[in-house]
């Protein structure tokens, strides 16, 4: 029974209802506002700030700056063009940050050891003195030669040889 | 000119590092006027703390110098006659006695006859404690070759040169026989160009284990090190001042390698070179008054001498486009190097009066030569087999003498000094 006068009750109310749906006069509500005692921030929880992670362009695997390595022909102790890079990439970032350079110089295994040890400085003293003139200070470089003793590429002939005659930039711990 | 191979292999005892690290000594080519000279076993050898007769005819053999006869045994020191081994074929009779002294040292007598005149030439006692055994041996040895050769022996000398093994460094120390080696110093990284202080007590080195060349000098009793040279750039080449108060270096903290020389305490840098090229390798004279240096101011390296007071420099080598590592003997009169021939680098030896240069080795890939004492044989570097391995030539080119060791590329020889 209570069914039914619910039904009824909803149907006059439905009714009522559409009837209100009609456009009237407006008829500004009563608007109960209710004053906030004082304001409690309440940190969205579900929040993210984006960060980009620092990393120092230096450690970048695969980076511009990983290369570290300058080649050289036999006899010789001019900065090859495909050197050039490299000097400016390390020249541009000792520029921007306060660090200091070791720059070792090789040679391949034929001579004296103590002849390659000042030739292997010609090398190192060949980049270093390219990137002086690219704006690096001289404290912030040391040029240094390990001649022989210290070969990348081991045995005879010219593919290990060329591997050898090189000269290296090691940076300083900070 | 006979050339007889003679394998002799140094017996190892308990002083060698280990099985491994032994020397074999190769000679071939002799001496043409070989001395003939009778050993005897010593009296009591048993109780003996090395096999002191054995070590006797192991040094004069591997001289090149003499022809051995075998004595026998010896019964007593004092009745021993020479006067039975000229018909032998012997110019003079070695023979030796010991004998324990109850606080574990020993006395070790030698006496040396001429068979001619049946007359002692020499004769004397040693004492010595029980790991003295076999530089007794090499003592009396030397006395032997002092006598019927007129020069002094380098037996009882030592030598000092790098073992690289795997990823190690070892600097070490040997009698000139190969025997008692001791690492000095081990090392993860490079060790290049030893010199030996003139009393013998310390070694300068180049290590490279701050990422660059830097010169030390270790005192080989007391094990202390000291930094003598570490300025901006290469340090490296240290070479003793006769009276041990000075080494000249090599140092391109002016941007290029040049010659300095330092107090042995590392104070005192001054520069002697004054190039805008290449000098390096320098080397005392005997009196301490020139530099032996290499030089390619001339385009490729060459060896050159100056004044340690500064001032010009003359050019000693000539006869091929690359020569390097000079080193000059105590008298004076021979001058080392190693030269580049059709593109093999090979001993040299230059006389500085006639200024005629020999040829001393057959190989193809020397370094590192260094005089004995006596400036007599040349130490050197050189590849064989596929390793690095040391060998002696004797400076009139007769006697060649093989060292091999059984592991490891041995490099950078330096032969030691006279000692008490």
């Amino acid at each position: 029974m209570r069914n039914v006068k619910n039904v009824a009750f909803i149907v006059s109310t439905a009714a009522l209802l559409a009837a209100c749906s009609t456009p009237m006069p407006e008829k500004k509500p009563v608007e109960v506002v209710e004053k906030p005692a004082a304001p409690v921030v309440q940190p969205d929880t579900r929040a993210v700030a984006p960060v980009v992670a620092a990393v120092d362009e230096l450690d970048i695997p695969g980076g511009k700056l990983s290369n570290r390595s300058v080649y050289f022909d036999f006899d010789s102790y001019v900065v090859r063009e495909d050197g050039k890079e490299v000097v400016q990439n390390h020249s541009a970032y000792l520029g921007k940050n306060q660090r200091t350079i070791l720059i070792q110089g090789n040679t391949d295994d034929r001579g004296g050891s103590e002849y390659n040890l000042a030739l292997g400085q010609k090398r190192a003293e060949a980049v270093r003195k390219s990137m002086a003139a690219l704006g690096v200070a001289e404290s912030r470089m040391e040029a240094v030669s390990l001649g022989e003793e210290k070969p990348k590429a081991t045995g005879a002939g010219e593919e290990a040889w060329a591997q050898n005659r090189r000269a290296d930039i090691v940076y300083k711990a900070k | 000119m006979n050339k007889v191979k003679i394998l002799l292999v140094v017996a190892g005892t308990a002083f060698a590092l280990s099985a491994q690290a032994q020397l074999r000594v190769e000679i071939s080519g002799v001496g043409s006027n070989q001395i003939p000279v009778a050993i005897g076993t010593c009296a009591n050898e048993g109780a003996a703390p090395a096999r002191i007769s054995e070590i006797i005819k192991a040094d004069l053999t591997r001289s090149g110098m003499f022809k051995i006869i075998d004595a026998g045994p010896t019964t007593d020191l004092m009745q021993a006659d020479a006067s039975g081994w000229k018909a032998r074929g012997a110019d003079a009779l070695a023979v030796c006695s010991v004998q324990p002294l109850g606080n574990g040292s020993f006395d070790v007598k030698y006496r040396l006859l001429s068979t001619i005149q049946n007359n002692d030439v020499s004769g004397f006692g040693q004492q010595i404690p029980a790991h003295y055994g076999r530089l007794s041996a090499h003592k009396i040895a030397d006395d032997i070759y002092e006598k019927l050769t007129g020069v002094k022996g380098v037996f009882s000398t030592r030598i000092a040169y790098v073992v690289q093994q795997g990823k190690q460094y070892r600097l070490e120390v040997a009698d000139a026989d190969g025997e008692n080696i001791i690492p000095a110093l081990t090392s993860t990284e490079p060790i290049i160009s030893p010199s030996w202080s003139p009393d013998g007590t310390k070694v300068a080195y180049v290590s490279f284990e701050h990422r660059k060349p830097v010169v030390y000098v270790q005192n080989l009793v007391t094990r202390q090190r000291n930094v003598v040279a570490n300025e901006k750039g290469n340090n490296s080449a240290p070479a003793w001042s006769p009276d041990g108060s000075k080494l000249a270096v090599a140092l391109s903290k002016t941007g290029n390698t040049q010659v300095f020389i330092v107090n042995a305490d590392g104070s005192g840098i001054r520069r002697l070179t004054t190039g805008t090229t290449i000098d390096t390798e320098p080397q005392f004279s005997a009196d301490g008054q020139h530099v032996y240096f290499t030089s390619d101011r001339s385009g490729g390296p060459q060896i050159y001498r100056m004044s340690v007071n500064g001032g010009e420099a003359q050019r000693m080598t000539f006869g091929s486009s690359y020569n390097i590592s000079p080193r000059i003997s105590a008298d004076g009169k021979s001058l080392a190097y190693i030269s580049r021939r059709d593109g093999n680098f090979q001993l040299y030896v230059l006389d500085l009066e006639s200024r005629q240069e020999q040829r001393l080795s057959d190989t193809t890939s020397d370094d590192s030569p260094s005089f004995a004492p006596n400036g007599k044989y040349i130490l050197y570097a050189t590849q064989n087999g596929g390793r690095r391995s040391l060998a002696v030539a004797s400076v009139d080119g007769r006697v060649k003498q093989r060292l091999s060791i059984q592991a490891g590329n041995i490099k950078e020889p330096t032969w030691g000094p006279f000692m008490k």
